[in-house]
């Protein structure tokens, strides 16, 4: 089989066994409209200060429930014994990685699209304006995310206390990518064009880069287990 | 040869106090309190070189899962993380009197602390995993990452904001620090590395005594 073929089939399977089971989806979005109300109680009331620190809200909520989605990635793996037979593909392991990344990128772009649409029906926030280039930052900075989660998400499956060392692994090496799609989503929501921010940008596409292509060589020896 | 570069260390840590005190010239505006430097600037050298170090080991180790390059990793991250505590903390005391605060979110304060972070992570998954040799890849892993991640923070907190003042050294052009001072500067940094290096040889040792004795 192919790299793209086993790559595919990995990722088919996650879709596969989320489209049956709907367990971290349905448990994900509904964190997210939960964050809603909590971000509203605590610092809601004022508009303009709300107004202020959206876009920090906006990644804040995509951030936390990305954490437990990417978090169960792998503990769902491990759980139904399903460790062997990923260790069993044949071939290059990056390929699962690259499929179980795809298949990260999947739950968390569904997780972005809704906190988006909830955020433009509740807050106010006019994200059509933004529209072309938030994409691109929400493409290039969710890959960031999605590319550390899935590697240390396969190192905490196997270690002790894992719901508390993922976050605590995972926040300080995303410091840069938060960074720079909270600063680009602040600029282009506050109506500035995608070139302002392209320092930004390129420091993203970097990330993304060093990123997966340390996953992609590293990965095998994290699923040794 | 541990015990020799331990004296080494020790005789240079003195000559270095000597120059500090002794030679360095009493700073015209900050006083006295100006002289922390000799200690802040250097730690920080010294544990970018250990998280260099923890680079390189982890990388050699996952290529020959040699045991002896996960001790040196191992024994250069505490190293690297206990000299960043050095030199958050003793940028602390100097911020105190002359900026009037121990901690402000400037960008090489907050990019220092991601790092401080990044390798405490390290240290924590080994003591985490259960099996030290899984424990062992894993924290080479993390290693890689979190050293490959040093330039995108260091990039990405300097945008973010700045104003910490402008460096002293290690910028291009003649420096603007009298001769005494780069000096005493340099010795520090001479003894603190030799201190660094003392103590990963004596951390590496005992990692191997107790491997053997758990073996």
């Amino acid at each position: 089989m192919s790299f793209a073929r086993r790559t595919f089939a990995v990722v088919w399977k996650d879709v596969v066994v989320e489209r049956r089971s709907k367990e971290t989806v349905t448990a994900v979005l509904f964190f997210s409209v939960l964050l809603l109300f909590v971000f509203e109680f605590t610092l809601g009331g004022d508009r303009d200060r709300l107004t202020g620190v959206l876009p920090g809200l906006l990644w804040l909520a995509v951030l936390l429930a990305g954490l437990l989605g990417l978090g169960r990635s792998f503990v769902l793996e491990r759980d139904n014994d399903c460790w062997e037979a990923l260790l069993l593909t044949p071939g290059d392991k990056g390929a699962v990685y690259v499929g179980k990344l795809l298949g990260n990128l999947l739950l968390m772009g569904l997780v972005e699209v809704i906190v988006l649409a909830l955020f433009t029906l509740f807050m106010n926030v006019d994200v059509a304006r933004a529209m072309p280039g938030l994409l691109l930052v929400l493409l290039l900075g969710t890959l960031g995310i999605a590319a550390v989660g899935t590697l240390f998400g396969a190192m905490t499956a196997h270690v002790r206390a894992r719901e508390l060392l993922f976050p605590v692994l995972l926040l300080p090496v995303l410091v840069p990518v938060l960074l720079a799609i909270v600063k680009s989503t602040d600029a282009l929501l506050a109506g500035q064009p995608l070139g302002s921010v392209d320092h930004w940008l390129k420091l993203l596409v970097a990330a993304d880069v060093i990123y997966v292509v340390a996953g992609l060589l590293t990965f095998d020896v994290l699923l040794e287990g | 040869m541990t015990r020799w570069l331990g004296i080494v260390a020790l005789v240079a840590v003195v000559a270095g106090l000597v120059m500090s005190f002794g030679v360095a010239p009493r700073e015209l505006t900050q006083g006295n309190v100006q002289r922390i430097m000799y200690v802040h600037v250097p730690a920080v050298w010294v544990a970018y070189l250990a998280f260099f170090v923890v680079l390189g080991a982890s990388v050699a180790y996952l290529w020959s899962r040699e045991p002896g390059a996960d001790r040196a990793a191992h024994a250069a991250a505490e190293v690297g993380v206990v000299f960043l505590g050095v030199n958050i903390a003793t940028g602390a005391i100097w911020g105190k009197p002359t900026w009037g605060t121990w901690w402000t979110w400037d960008a090489r304060l907050t990019s220092v602390a991601v790092v401080f972070v990044i390798f405490i992570g390290y240290l924590l998954v080994r003591r985490m995993t259960d099996d030290p040799e899984r424990g062992a890849r894993f924290a080479a892993v993390v290693g890689i990452v979190g050293a490959l991640n040093v330039p995108l923070v260091h990039f990405s907190v300097y945008w973010w904001r700045t104003l910490h003042q402008p460096p002293t050294f290690m910028k291009p052009g003649p420096s603007a620090a009298p001769a005494s001072i780069r000096a005493a500067l340099l010795v520090n940094f001479a003894a603190l590395l030799l201190l660094g290096a003392y103590f990963i040889a004596k951390r590496y040792t005992l990692l191997r005594a107790e491997q053997e004795a758990a073996a």
